[in-house]
Formats: C-alpha cells, sequence, structure tokens
C-alpha cells in the first residue's frame, strides 16, 4: 500500500511550463494518449492538457509575491470524480492510490468533470473520453528505466525541482519531510476530498527596498528645522 | 455552468412525463371521476411514455461517447447517474404492462395491473429524484448542492405533469374538471414558492474563495495570467458568463412564462386556455432549466481568477 503523489514548491516555481509541455510530450503517446488538439495552428486553438499552469499575484506592494500555481490531479483520497462515474471508467488504484480512467469504458457524460473542482480532468473532444493525469503510471514503474528516471515526466523536467514525486504514506520520504518541514498543505480542502498533492507556501522574506532617494542638502535642513518647530 | 440544450430538453420533457404518469395513476387509483376513462388513460400513458423516450435519447446526445452508454448501469451503488439509468430503465416494462392492463381491461382495472401502476409512478418519481441528486451531489457548484434541487427537480415535474393531464383531460372531455384545476393551481403555486426559495439561497454568498483555492488564506489574491493563450475544456465548460442584467431580465421571463401566466389560464379553465397554460409552463421551464446551468458557478472558476463562487 502506498500513497504517491507529488509536493509543488511555490517559493521556487518559476512558472515556466515546462511540467505541462513536459506531460503532454510523454502522455500523447502514453497508455491514455494522445491527447488531441482541436485546430492546433488555427484561428482558435483548443488542446487536452493534463497539467496546467497559473500565475497569481499574491498579497500588496511592498509585501507581494508572484506565485505560479502549477495543477494537475490530486490523486484525492476521497475522489469524487470517482463517485459520481456512472460507466466505471474511473477508478482508484487501491495499491497505489493512482486515480485513472479506462479509457475504453468512459463513455464522456462529462460529470467527474463537473466533480472536480481542481480542474484535473479534460475531456478530449477526438476520443470523447476523459483524460486526466497518471502519475505517469507507464513510467514510475518501468524497470527497463534507471532507477533515477522511474518519475513522473512533469517532475523529471522541472528546471528548479520545484516538483517532487513520492509516497506519503512512508513518514521518512522526500514528500512527507518537505510537506512537514514547510507546511505544505492542500487546496481547497473544505470540500472533503483529501487531496494527496501539497503546495509548499513560498518562504516569508524580508522585503528589499529596489532603491532609494537620497534627499538634497536643502530638503534634509528642512527635514531637520520641521522635527524641531511644531506648527 | 455551459447549458447544454440536450439536457435541458431531457430535464423538462422527462420530468413533465415522469410527473403526468406518477399524477394520472394516482389521480385514477384514487378513484377520481374524469379519470375513469381509458381513452383519457390510454393517451395520457402514452404522451408520458413518448415525452420520457424523447427525453431519454436526447440525454444521449450530450454523450461524448455513446456507444459506451450501456455501460452507465454499471456504478449503481455510487453514482447517481447509475442510479437514474437503471431506475429509468425498470421503469419501462412496468409502465407497459399497466398501459397494456388499460388497453385490455379499460379503467377498471385488476390488482395486478393497478399494482403495475403504484410501482411504476413510484419509479417515475424515483428517476425523477436521481435526476436532481445528479446535481446535488456536486459540493464542487454551491448553487447545486443543495436539498432544493431535488425539490426544485420534483416539484416541476409534477407541476408540468399536472398541466398535461389537465390539457388531455379538458381536450377529450368537455370542460376541465374542478379537481384537476385545483391540483394544478395548487402544484404551479408550490413550484414558485421552490423556485422564488431557490432564487434568494443562491443570491447569499458562501463557499470556496480564491483564497482556500490557492491556500493564501491570509493575503488578497489576484490571478496575474491563466496560462493558456486560448479557450480551454475548462473555460468552455465551467466558465461561461451570462451578464447580470440579461439573467434578471430572463429570471422575470421564468416566473411569467412558468408560474403567473398558467396560472391566470388555469383559472379561466378552458380547455384552449389549459393547453396554452401547458405549453407556455413546458416553455418557462426550459428557461428555468437553462438559469439553473447558467447561474451555477462551478470552484474551478476560482483558478480562472473569480473572487467567489
Amino acid at each position: 500500500m502506498a500513497k504517491l503523489g507529488l509536493v509543488v514548491d511555490l517559493d521556487t516555481c518559476v512558472g515556466c511550463h515546462g511540467c505541462a509541455t513536459a506531460c503532454k510530450q510523454w502522455n500523447t503517446s502514453g497508455t491514455i494518449g494522445p491527447l488531441s488538439d482541436k485546430d492546433p495552428y488555427g484561428r482558435d486553438p483548443s488542446g487536452t492538457w493534463l497539467n496546467r499552469v497559473r500565475t497569481y499575484e499574491v498579497g500588496d506592494t511592498p509585501n507581494s509575491k508572484t506565485v505560479h500555481m502549477p495543477m494537475s490531479c490530486m490523486h484525492c483520497e476521497d475522489a469524487a470524480c470517482v463517485t459520481v462515474c456512472p460507466t466505471g471508467a474511473s477508478y482508484k488504484r487501491k495499491e497505489d492510490g493512482i486515480v485513472l480512467v479506462d479509457q475504453d469504458k468512459c463513455m464522456g457524460c462529462n460529470l467527474c468533470s463537473w466533480a472536480c473542482p481542481y480542474g484535473a480532468r479534460e475531456l478530449d473532444p477526438q476520443a470523447g473520453t476523459m483524460k486526466k493525469c497518471t502519475l505517469c503510471v507507464d513510467r514510475i514503474y518501468d524497470e527497463k528505466l534507471p532507477q533515477a528516471e522511474r518519475q513522473p515526466a512533469c517532475v523529471l523536467t522541472c528546471p528548479t525541482s520545484s516538483r517532487v514525486f513520492g509516497d506519503f504514506d512512508d513518514p521518512n520520504s522526500d514528500v512527507s519531510r518537505l510537506t512537514r518541514e514547510r507546511g505544505g498543505q492542500q487546496l481547497m480542502p473544505e470540500l472533503g476530498y483529501n487531496p494527496v498533492n501539497t503546495y509548499l507556501p513560498p518562504r516569508n522574506k524580508k522585503v528589499v527596498e529596489s532603491y532609494q532617494i537620497k534627499p538634497s542638502l536643502g530638503a534634509t535642513l528642512k527635514q531637520w528645522v520641521n522635527k524641531v518647530i511644531t506648527r | 455552468m455551459h447549458p447544454a440544450f440536450s439536457v435541458l430538453i431531457f430535464t423538462v420533457t422527462s420530468g413533465a412525463g415522469y410527473g403526468l404518469f406518477a399524477l394520472m395513476v394516482l389521480a385514477q387509483l384514487a378513484g377520481l371521476n374524469a379519470l375513469q376513462d381509458s381513452t383519457l388513460l390510454l393517451s395520457g400513458a402514452v404522451l408520458a411514455l413518448l415525452m420520457i423516450t424523447i427525453g431519454l435519447l436526447s440525454s444521449t446526445l450530450h454523450l461524448a461517447n455513446p456507444k459506451n452508454a450501456w455501460r452507465s448501469f454499471a456504478r449503481f451503488r455510487t453514482s447517481w447517474l447509475s442510479r437514474e439509468a437503471v431506475f429509468a430503465v425498470l421503469f419501462y416494462p412496468v409502465a407497459l404492462l399497466y398501459l397494456f392492463g388499460i388497453y385490455a381491461q379499460g379503467s377498471e382495472l385488476s390488482s395486478l395491473y393497478s399494482a403495475c401502476g403504484v410501482v411504476a409512478a413510484l419509479l417515475a418519481m424515483v428517476t425523477l429524484f436521481c435526476t436532481s441528486m445528479i446535481y446535488a451531489s456536486l459540493k464542487t457548484i454551491r448553487q447545486w448542492c443543495t436539498a432544493l434541487t431535488p425539490l426544485n427537480y420534483l416539484s416541476m415535474g409534477l407541476m408540468s405533469g399536472a398541466l398535461c393531464l389537465a390539457t388531455l383531460q379538458a381536450l377529450l372531455q368537455d370542460g376541465l374538471s374542478p379537481v384537476l384545476r385545483s391540483a394544478g393551481l395548487g402544484l404551479i403555486a408550490l413550484g414558485a414558492v421552490v423556485k422564488l426559495i431557490y432564487l434568494f439561497w443562491i443570491g447569499k454568498p458562501a463557499g470556496a474563495t480564491i483564497k482556500t483555492a490557492t491556500g493564501f488564506t491570509q493575503a488578497s489574491v489576484r490571478l496575474l495570467d491563466a496560462g493558456h493563450s486560448a479557450g480551454t475544456f475548462l473555460t468552455n465548460e465551467f466558465g461561461y458568463t451570462v451578464a447580470a442584467n440579461k439573467l434578471l431580465r430572463l429570471r422575470f421571463a421564468m416566473v411569467a412564462l412558468a408560474f403567473v401566466v398558467p396560472f391566470l389560464l388555469l383559472m379561466q379553465g378552458h380547455a384552449a386556455a389549459t393547453v396554452l397554460a401547458a405549453l407556455l409552463a413546458l416553455a418557462g421551464l426550459l428557461v428555468e432549466r437553462w438559469l439553473f446551468f447558467a447561474e451555477a458557478r462551478h470552484v474551478v472558476r476560482l483558478y480562472h481568477g473569480d473572487q467567489r463562487t
């Protein structure tokens, strides 16, 4: 029994969309592929992605930070997408907790995408079936790959190592340790789906003043006078 | 939420069909004089089955991969959509037996066929309830995740069913039966009250915000970049937005079409007015169902910059 998932470090993510692109590249020829695009070079392109990066401004200047938030399936412990699926196409694996869609059973009713609060599921317009993150199930168990490469494509490609893959059931794994030490948190926990993936909040840092204006001699004298004389 | 036309047609027509069937069987077994008429019962049951069938066929149109629709009976234990499918299919043989009973024995049904009628009426209501629970069970959409949703679907189904029954009765017999008229008026009033409570209820701010969605509960959070340069499945499905003044106009149109005008027309009691009342109410319920979708805001919108749902 394992609880596989990802930790995303919001402090170091630079929002390069490398994870999203690597995910698309790997999974379009993976077990659930292809991830089709509609009108890819036309006026109104649209396509199936399993990972999307959004950028927010948190706080107000000067105490603000730009936060890039990559989001894919959270492999929830109480996955509502599996509960609502009428055909049995959506399922959560007992052995490692990965939520998958059986492409041969899905009827494309969209109900699981409605039940998912994280926007992790997207309907493939060409296949007519639901596509979602597989946690690269076709990589992580591949014994032909070197041990170091048995990780999801998004994790391998991340240039700032902001994504970490591991087993949350093992208290000594990197993901458990990071979540514990850096206060990793779930997104929208109030819905009660108990998402496995956690997000490490940015570290608190001192505000660095970008520049200081050096006052002129006259202005400095004025300041002194103002301090002494009260009107 | 994006209102899929096939789903609007499905919920309105099959809702009216199930309501019509259930009310008709109930009234016939309760010994209502106007309904001891095999022509009326036959045409009522045929119309109900026709509406339900059209609705169910329409519902398969929104599936992206309908060749797997037969698999939807598989997850009866957890999925309301699966339950709906199972009960909708169970309804047919029992309802057809009842129909055969009327055809063979007229309005003087033997207890076996009467029992079929009762079971079919129950299955009709259960199916309608399952349909509503598909929406009411989604915690991601606060406008749907309420006990008011099943109440809404059941009362609207019974209301439109009562108007269909009144229409058939007024056309086939001379003039509208006073009992059916008052039942129709009562159900329209009930539907209007349920809808108004719902509209007040969804107006109150509640639920997840962009802060809980991103985890930054102590600071203001603004979207800088949605990360996509064109529309996506998520923006198409959940990003559906209608101007507030258009929503308000449609709310007024819905209340007038679905409740006020049919109520006034049914008070007249003429056959022609009853037909018009039923048709207007069905049109009004289409607007009602459209609003049910258009006013529902999924929490994914928070990641696309909405501050609250």
